[in-house]
């Protein structure tokens, strides 16, 4: 699997966009992979776009401002920052910034047009969360030399609609040819399209999952956006099933009372039935990975966690995270 | 510990949780409307396609309105067209009088109906031309609520089903849809419409002048959205509204009349959740959502529920007699035949002493071959029983958080099936379990 040549967290790949089926735990590989990424002196963002507060959940902290707060420590020793986007303020701070329109921008919140560009408007409302998202990608530091983040992570929408969110602005610089908005849509396209981009895909070992994460690469890269890893989450830990089952055992249920199990051919059927079903599973999910391998990406896998994701499951797998590499694209 | 717990924790608990009873509300002739919500992931649209062939062959005229569902799942029904009309579904049994249609909801090609249906032929295709209206109807975040509540309300509207079963969009919040008549109201109702209206119904950039002497506050607005917008982009907008102003508006009134029959008692809401902590929380939110727009919630549908059929033996029991033969095996073989699992799972978690069951059986009897092969299949069958058991301890423990906070809402479970489904009969086994009529966990 690191056979794809990529060679280590590398310093090209800043932002990653971190999607997924839903119910597959894209957010919280998200945040786990903002907690990897941040080393020893390093500042990750995380990022997300949908307003569920799906951070402030996972950290077991107040709902996110709109603003961008320290909310951990990696388990490298780097900050972890995040961020909620808020779609209006998101609006209200670009046209601050590019038209110094702040008594502006609250009249047009009181005539509605907020309100229209936010929710009615075709695609403007994808456009400013990607907008928010390369302005903190390209942001530079305090001193003007560096990154202000060395890596943004952003829970971005399920992969049935991520191609078309992470594409918007393709398809808003089409629809305004000329004027600030094209430029501003352009230079979003430039950064998700380049080298510093990876789009990671977060699947489970079932069959659903596993098609739409193909159709999703395949959205992808047809929209030219730069594919990362296959992320497969809540593996479950396989008990080795290495002997043959047979359909029934004579000897199974003398076996269960050596055991000093009490009942033992009552239970011989049923266990032997639970057996065949995990068996069954099994080679579904060999099968899954088979599938996820074809798809040309690298793949990581990530353990059930038994209690659900709390803080210290989320830590659990950012460390696991860390033992791969996540220089993408390339 | 916890395990041995998962019995008893039915009983423990608050008093029982009431059962959905799934037939007898697709038997109700009075229930026309079944709206299946809930989080991504959690065999919503496979819920919805279930029910609606169990009332089908049940006798009633069903229709399924699917919102993109998995490519296999679309095929179990015969979907293979993605052409917004309802399809009868072949291989349905219709020996009962009833029949099963389902469609597929076709975003751009609902929005194009209406615009055909409310306008004159030159301003349809006015629209249908305007680059703006394009990506709109294309299908950006948003869209979908307004088309699904759109078709709701067409089926419904039509007397050939007697039951409609609706699953929700894939959005962050399946219940945006509910919020369709109202954000499109806000917009409508704003003076911001007037504003973009004005200049385009009096002509492009003369109009904007014309208006700026009348209001001169909002050439201030019209000057900045060009500034904002560019100007060609503005006349784009400005078109697009202008022809869509008297077609938003009919698309109001009747949003609006479909979220009253959504709320009437021809309508019943189901919350669809897997026993998962983050799908649980939704579930949760959906039903305090449903409960504030007084929605009609008829239940929960629990799915891919975890069941054994020897429960009685638990976790820790079952690894002790892994133990106990593993011990054996050693003792007859000199090889351990320990599998390695998880280690965090398994090691570390058990004390020694739990490692001694009752007296195991005849011990003393030099072991046979045959006796070996049981021994080590009986032990690896154990391991596998208490993953399960621990597994199924989980998911009670996540169940419980929402039975404390939502005790009122009936349950139904349907148990996990070990593979996914792509057909009918897969479609009517999980029907099955839904009513309560699958093959029940029995005890040993």
């Amino acid at each position: 699997m690191s056979a794809s040549g990529n060679p280590g967290i590398g310093p090209a790949t800043r932002l990653h966009v971190v999607s997924g089926k839903g119910g597959t735990g894209k957010t919280t590989v998200a945040a786990a992979l903002a907690l990897a990424l941040a080393d020893e002196g390093r500042r990750t963002l995380l990022v997300e776009v949908e307003g569920r507060q799906g951070i402030a959940q996972l950290f077991e902290t107040e709902a996110l401002p709109y603003a961008e707060r320290r909310i951990a420590i990696g388990p490298g020793g780097g900050e972890v920052f995040a961020l909620a986007i808020d779609a209006e303020q998101a609006l209200l701070d670009y046209l601050q910034m590019f038209y110094k329109l702040g008594g502006a921008g609250r009249a047009l919140r009181r005539i509605g047009a907020i309100d229209f560009a936010t929710t009615v408007a075709p695609g403007l409302r994808d456009v400013l969360l990607t907008g928010k998202v390369c302005e903190a990608v390209r942001r530079r530091g305090k001193d003007g030399a560096d990154w202000a983040y060395d890596a943004v992570v952003l829970d971005a929408p399920p992969t049935g609609r991520v191609a078309r969110f992470l594409g918007v602005n393709h398809e808003v610089a089409g629809l305004a040819r000329v004027g600030p908005i094209h430029h501003q849509a352009q230079a979003v396209m430039r950064v998700l399209t380049s080298p510093e981009t990876a789009v990671h895909l977060v699947t489970l070992l079932e069959e659903m999952p596993v098609q739409e994460t193909a159709d999703g690469v395949a959205e992808l890269r047809a929209a030219e956006l730069p594919v990362g890893a296959v992320v497969v989450n809540m593996v479950r830990a396989a008990e080795r099933l290495d002997i043959p089952l047979p359909e029934r055992d004579p000897g199974l249920a003398a076996a269960l009372g050596r055991a000093g199990l009490r009942g033992a051919t009552r239970l011989a059927g049923p266990l032997l039935a639970q057996g065949r079903e995990y068996a069954q599973r099994l080679a579904l999910e060999r099968a899954q990975r088979a599938e996820l391998a074809g798809l040309g990406r690298p793949v990581r896998e990530l353990p059930l966690l038994g209690e659900g994701a709390d803080l210290a499951g989320l830590y659990r797998l950012a460390r696991r995270l860390r033992e791969f590499d996540w220089a993408g694209g390339a | 510990m916890d395990d041995a717990m998962n019995e008893g924790a039915r009983e423990t608990g608050q008093a029982p949780v009431p059962a959905l009873a799934v037939d007898p509300l697709l038997d109700d002739p009075s229930v026309r409307i079944v709206v299946c919500c809930g989080s991504g992931g959690v065999g919503k649209t496979t819920t919805a396609a279930a029910l609606g062939l169990r009332a089908a062959e049940r006798g009633r005229r069903a229709v399924v309105l699917t919102i993109d569902p998995a490519r296999r799942l679309a095929q179990s029904m015969g979907l293979t067209e993605l052409d917004n009309v309802p399809r009868p579904v072949p291989g349905a049994d219709r020996s009962a009088g009833g029949e099963l249609f389902a469609m597929m909801l076709d975003m751009k090609r609902t929005f194009d109906e209406i615009v055909e249906a409310h306008s004159d032929p030159a301003r349809a295709r006015a629209i249908l031309d305007n680059p703006f209206y394009q990506s709109l109807s294309a299908g950006f975040a948003g869209t979908q609520e307004y088309m699904a509540m759109e078709k709701l309300g067409q089926l419904a509207a039509r007397d050939t089903w007697d039951l409609i079963v609706v699953d929700t969009p894939p959005s962050r919040s399946a219940l945006d849809f509910l919020d369709a008549p109202q954000r499109l109201g806000s917009f409508l109702d704003g003076r911001f419409i007037r504003v973009l209206m004005g200049p385009a119904k009096a002509g492009g950039r003369a109009g904007r002048k014309v208006m700026s002497l009348g209001m001169a506050g909002l050439s201030l607005f019209t000057g900045t959205l060009g500034k904002v917008l560019g100007t060609a982009l503005l006349r784009d907008v400005q078109t697009f509204v202008a022809a869509m102003d008297t077609m938003f508006g009919g698309f109001r009134a009747r949003a609006d009349a479909t979220y009253r029959l959504l709320q009437a008692g021809g309508t019943a809401f189901l919350v669809v959740a897997a026993p998962e902590r983050d799908a649980l929380r939704e579930a949760a939110y959906f039903v305090d959502r449903l409960k504030a727009d007084r929605m009609p919630l008829a239940g929960l549908v629990l799915n891919r529920v975890g069941t054994s059929a020897a429960s009685r033996l638990s976790a820790e029991r079952a690894l002790a007699a892994a133990e106990v033969l593993d011990a054996k095996n050693l003792a007859s073989n000199g090889i351990v035949d320990h599998p390695a699992g998880d280690d965090a799972s398994r090691s570390g978690r058990r004390s020694p002493e739990d490692h001694s069951p009752a007296a195991p059986g005849g011990s003393d009897a030099p072991a046979k071959t045959g006796d070996d092969a049981s021994d080590r299949l009986a032990a690896a069958l154990l391991r596998v029983h208490a993953e399960r058991m621990r597994q199924l301890a989980r998911e009670e423990r996540t169940r419980a958080r929402f039975t404390a906070l939502h005790p009122e809402v009936p349950v139904v479970e349907v148990p996990a099936l070990p593979g996914d489904v792509h057909d009918l009969a897969g479609l009517r086994a999980i029907g099955e379990r839904l009513a309560g009529r699958g093959d029940q966990p029995t005890f040993a």
